[in-house]
């Protein structure tokens, strides 16, 4: 099968409405095609990573441990826009610290996250074969 | 070219389905081709086949349904994803039987199936088109 480039955008936060988790599931699913995957955080869609979630009062599934499995999956390429967290007074010492280990580099453990500027991720996703916006 | 359109957001209360479905039905008049039409989020609604808009509106359901978009074997190709459907009371006649429930919606000129659809669409098709916010 043909590898193409899908990129996930995230724009939204985790809660309040369902396109955070339901983006997650697509990602988890396309991890079994073998194409090269990368996720985009911008907007709000920043908060879907930040460290220390907790949603016991909420009611909901606190499904924010699940980007930790990522890693595991060959997804390693998490781009955060700077100009988001910026925006909402984040840094990238907010953010969960999701890690994936080098196969090429005696499975050393790396950092998954890259802040990026809102110009170098236009460069990154006109690289795209297929970005699909959550 | 070969289309492949993913539709995230209901009928009625938001655009998406309806301008998803003008360009599906432009595509197809302008001589390209529709593989498939991917309904996720609360775009799986746009499947139900109980849908009764007032007589002087639009029907989001029967538009979808009059576009005949199929597989080589006849096979629908509008795929509702099975877990946005299924969480959304959206149901097939095998999923009712599975799950014990006494009814289904799915409109038949549609077919329940999971998300692996989508991405084997964004993979087979020369361009992916996403609609919704």
């Amino acid at each position: 099968m043909a590898t193409k480039k899908f990129m996930y955008l995230n724009r939204r936060s985790s809660f309040g409405t369902v396109y955070a988790i339901e983006s997650l599931e697509v990602v988890l699913i396309a991890a079994a095609f073998e194409q090269d995957v990368s996720l985009a955080f911008m907007d709000d869609g920043v908060y879907q990573i930040v460290e220390g979630q907790e949603t016991d009062g909420i009611g909901m599934k606190n499904f924010s441990k699940t980007f930790h499995a990522l890693g595991d999956y060959d997804i390693n390429k998490l781009y955060v826009s700077k100009e988001s967290l910026e925006e909402r007074g984040l840094s990238e010492s907010d953010l969960m610290p999701l890690v994936y280990e080098d196969e090429d580099d005696d499975w050393e453990e790396k950092p998954s996250i890259k802040v990026v500027t809102n110009d170098e991720l236009k460069a990154i996703m006109s690289e795209q074969d297929v970005c699909l916006s959550f | 070219m070969k289309f492949a359109i993913q539709v995230n957001e209901g009928p009625y209360q938001h655009q998406a389905a309806d301008t998803a479905f003008q360009f599906a039905k432009a595509a197809i008049e302008n001589g390209h081709e529709i593989m498939r039409v991917f309904f996720y989020h609360d775009g799986v609604n746009n499947a139900s086949r109980f849908t009764l808009p007032p007589q002087d509106d639009r029907h989001v359901v029967n538009n979808w349904a009059s576009l005949d978009i199929k597989d080589a074997e006849g096979n629908p190709e509008l795929v509702v994803c099975v877990a946005a459907a299924l969480r959304r009371g959206m149901l097939d006649e095998s999923e009712a039987s599975k799950n014990s429930i006494d009814g289904n919606n799915i409109h038949p000129a549609f077919r329940i199936s999971g998300l692996g659809q989508l991405i084997e669409a964004g993979i087979q098709c020369d361009r992916l088109v996403v609609f919704g916010d």
